[in-house]
């Protein structure tokens, strides 16, 4: 056992502060454990959030020494030996108080996209997919929530005015899983991500690849095929001149 | 101070309230929702980070995928034999046979289950099920559950918008607690709450209360459940006036992690053994083939090679005993442990690594091999993991009506762990998702069902203000911080009422249980209202305290040893015993308990297993009828 420095911040909306607690860390632990540690015995008040504390939730998301990363997945033998610890809320989101931030701009976005829809000649039971097929969209239902790739992306980590048109990584991965969805009955989808999500803010920076828990490939399998495809779709001569005459706003669904 | 003044209360009303945002309370929201009925959901986390989220191995649903010999009846006696005969049987019946419809249910909702080669839905074999029987997605079954069931509320929310529908028809309200029920004569008639982020408080009318709140596991120090398992739901209940059976019938599962400290207890999915892992001791023996017990023996291999075997050829072989129903693992483990035969921080080793390729157990574990290497510094395809028992499920909870989800109190249902009865002493792995699946949606079906015929209630000032006044003492007491308190309640019950129990000890966790609960009742809370966690626990405090009463009362009362109870000083299950519930009420703020009959199987459904294995279980008169063909059964050697 040893003592260590903690800084974490306190306060709400209007303002706030690091607070410095002394407190003892065990072999073994990850920052969560010291952050209730402080909690039991210091700061009975100290607001933050968990649940499942094994990195299956993503409710405990916060930046550690800057880093947007799961309080419950970061263990303290990361730190160098009498380096200090710095909790900070997700920067991105509003503070509700202390560590914890409201998240609803996260809901509101899924909120506004399509839900899946399924084929209507299909019953239930009937379903009858590869493996190879569920897979690709597995990859992205792997997501827990986290919400570190929102709070990392720059598009609106800084920019406030970015928010009301910009989705974010998690709802690109969301677009890109109902794309490759077996049995989505949808071909809209990319466009959709184009149009009304904000895709075309994103200039693939990999941040948030970098910081999902998950170690889902955001960019690479979800963000990038998704910015080619329609990319071809809206430059290929034949979809643009077949746009013209049967004037449709939606492109015609891809067999790719 | 200041935002303590904050005492106007959010007046709010629906038809269906339901009270949890797990699998089951979404279930039941969907399926009120459709039946035409305004819905609020109340989430104790942010939506879509309940319990649920946690379950890794599989939804068990005789879907006979993988193996066609598999049906309803198959799965109703593993369900049985697993509870040891205590269970419901038509609640166990029920499950049995809707468990597929309410699987592929999920399919149209976009869940993306795992594939056969034909491309239907996997399944893959788990402890006490005879063929492979468990919908999964890698081990992340639970977050595909649901986030699936998630998604499916914003589908529903979707539609009413499309269709001119108010919000308020289906709403999500997260981060909220329920603090107390409103009863009038005899039936419910609205909640009150708060909002943690706020700290403001929330009443709200509804002549319709799902409570599907999860378990009890926080009372526990080694437990594999998160902050929320408090017995919110349980206690509520009781306080309501409805009844709680079985609470001495906790389940232990049998690998929670042991090292490092900080992660003891979290889960190590069933799935590590359904697909090869096997359990070791300190000298290298696979030490399970010791402990089969007589009533499994002839299901389970008696030797390696036979086990080995099964795992290719199911149809000719036994399962190796490392697939025993849960209790029984998790009580051979401690004994090991005991005996002096345990790893380096007391637990036991499973072992993958040498029976598996690495690429397959990635493949097949992905969350375990993070969950490992993460937390553990161990790889899991290169070395064997240490594990031991932890608190993990409930099987007690509010008697309901096996078909309508019911409890006595009018407008009350109840589904998913929070309810009790499905799965007798001890639950199998995987039908606890197929459990909150079938009974959420007949509880929301049921509740709907009920609103439809009752006038919309109205909540008096008076009563909203006596829960308010309630809500908020912790803030005016003078007691002990709430986190010593809570560790306290654990340290009893882990030490005296765990997976090993015997009736002194029991009888001193009730005395020490009554110590607490003055000092319970004088928690006290610093801070504000806004998102105060300390207030938070001290309000959950009485709800642990009164279901660890419950446990401990119905644990002394039964003095023999069945399923996830068991008395080292009344070894041995006792056929009388079979034929009993412990039923726990509240009177005059103490737990009652009391005797009921177990309800008694029907001869169709008792004719489904042989008279031998039924006379292991039960007293003659009650199989004696029951006429048994061994020909239509479908019992492997």
């Amino acid at each position: 056992m040893s003592t260590r420095t903690f800084r974490v911040w306190r306060g709400d909306a209007e303002g706030g502060e690091l607070a410095e607690f002394d407190v003892a860390v065990n072999e073994g632990e990850v920052v969560l454990d010291v952050v209730h540690r402080i909690q039991a015995e210091q700061a009975p008040d100290l607001a933050v959030r968990w649940n499942c504390k094994a990195g299956k939730c993503g409710s405990c998301s916060a930046e550690v020494n800057g880093m947007p990363r799961l309080m419950c997945m970061t263990r303290m033998n990361l730190f160098a030996d009498g380096e200090p610890v710095t909790i900070t809320p997700l920067r991105t989101f509003p503070v509700v108080r202390d560590l914890v931030t409201d998240v609803s701009f996260n809901y509101e976005k899924a909120r506004e996209m399509p839900q899946f829809a399924p084929p209507a000649d299909l019953k239930p039971g009937e379903y009858r997919m590869q493996q190879v097929d569920v897979e690709r969209s597995q990859e992205f239902r792997k997501c827990i929530e986290c919400f570190l790739c929102q709070n990392t992306c720059h598009v609106v980590r800084d920019h406030e005015e970015n928010k009301p048109p910009f989705s974010g990584p998690r709802l690109f991965i969301r677009a890109a899983e109902l794309d490759m969805h077996p049995l989505d009955a949808r071909d809209d989808r990319r466009e959709a991500a184009q149009d009304e999500q904000g895709l075309g803010y994103c200039n693939i920076t990999k941040c948030c690849t970098e910081v999902c828990p998950e170690h889902i490939h955001i960019t690479d399998n979800a963000i990038i095929p998704m910015k080619e495809r329609v990319a071809g779709d809206r430059y290929d001569p034949l979809v643009w001149l077949g746009r013209k005459i049967f004037r449709k706003g939606k492109a015609p669904s891809a067999t790719d | 101070m200041s935002d303590n003044d904050i005492n106007e209360v959010e007046h709010l009303a629906c038809d269906v309230l339901v009270i949890g945002a797990g699998g089951a309370g979404l279930r039941a929201a969907v399926e009120a929702r459709l039946a035409g009925k305004s819905v609020i959901v109340i989430s104790k986390s942010l939506f879509g980070k309940a319990h649920t989220v946690m379950a890794e191995g599989g939804a068990a649903a005789a879907m006979g995928n993988v193996n066609a010999n598999d049906n309803w009846q198959v799965h109703f006696r593993d369900t049985m034999r697993g509870g040891k005969f205590l269970n419901n049987y038509r609640m166990a019946e029920l499950h049995a046979q809707e468990a597929p419809d309410r699987i592929w249910e999920l399919e149209t909702y976009g869940a993306l289950f795992d594939r056969t080669p034909e491309g239907k839905i996997s399944q893959r074999n788990f402890g006490g099920h005879e063929y492979p029987r468990l919908a999964h997605v890698g081990d992340r079954t639970g977050l595909e559950l649901i986030r699936t069931l998630q998604q499916k509320l914003v589908s529903l929310q979707q539609d009413d918008e499309a269709a001119g529908e108010s919000e308020s028809k289906l709403q999500v309200i997260d981060e909220t607690t329920i603090t107390e029920l409103f009863i009038e004569g005899g039936a419910v008639k609205g909640a009150f709450g708060y909002r943690r982020a706020t700290g403001g408080f929330m009443a709200i009318a509804a002549p319709a209360i799902v409570l599907a709140t999860g378990g009890i596991g926080r009372s526990f120090k080694v437990t594999s459940n998160s902050w929320e398992y408090t017995g919110d739901g349980h206690a509520l209940a009781l306080r309501a006036g409805a009844k709680l059976i079985n609470m001495e019938f906790i389940q232990f599962h049998p690998t929670g992690m042991v090292w490092p400290p900080s992660v003891r207890g979290i889960l190590v999915t069933e799935s590590v053994r359904g697909d090869g892992g096997v359990l070791k001791n300190s000298a290298g023996e696979r030490f399970m083939f010791d402990y089969i017990p007589e009533v499994f023996k002839a299901q389970y291999a008696d030797n390696p090679e036979e086990g080995d075997r099964w795992y290719t050829d199911p149809d000719h072989n036994r399962r190796p005993p490392e697939l025993l129903p849960r209790d029984e693992v998790a009580r051979a483990i401690n004994s090991e442990v005991k005996a002096g035969r345990g790893s380096e921080h007391g637990g036991v080793y499973l072992d993958i690594a040498s029976r598996r390729d690495a690429e397959t157990i990635r493949k097949k574990l992905p969350s375990m091999y993070h969950q490992f290497k993460e937390l553990a510094d161990v790889d899991i395809t290169a070395e064997p993991m240490e594990v031991g028992p932890t608190c993990h499920y409930i099987m007690g909870g509010i008697e309901v009506d096996a078909d309508t989800a019911a409890s006595a109190v009018a407008g009350l249902f109840a589904a998913g762990e929070v309810s009790g009865g499905m799965h007798g002493s001890n639950r199998l792995g995987g039908n606890s998702l197929s459990d909150l699946l079938v009974f959420g949606k007949r509880a929301g079906e049921y509740a709907a069902a009920h609103a439809s015929g009752a006038e919309s209630p109205k909540l008096t000032e008076a009563e909203i203000a006596a829960a308010a006044e309630d809500a908020l003492r912790p803030f005016g007491n003078e007691g002990e911080n709430p986190y010593a308190l809570q560790s306290a309640l654990q340290a009893v019950n882990g030490r005296l009422v765990g997976i090993i129990r015997k009736a002194g000890e029991l009888e001193e966790a009730l005395t020490e249980l009554a110590a607490l609960e003055s000092r319970i009742a004088n928690v006290s809370a610093s801070g504000g209202r806004a998102y105060n966690p300390g207030w938070h626990l001290a309000l959950d405090l009485r709800n642990m305290y009164v279901c660890s009463v419950a446990t401990a009362k119905a644990a002394l009362e039964r003095d023999e040893s069945r399923g996830g109870h068991t008395r080292e000083d009344a070894p041995g299950m006792d056929p009388e015993w079979r034929k009993i519930n412990l039923v726990a009420s509240l009177e005059d703020g103490e737990v009652r308990l009391t005797r009921q009959d177990v309800p008694a199987m029907t001869p169709e459904l008792l004719g489904l297993f042989e008279t031998a294995e039924l006379s292991k279980y039960m007293t003659a008169d009650e199989y004696g009828t029951a006429t048994t063909d061994p020909s239509t059964t479908v019992e492997e050697a």
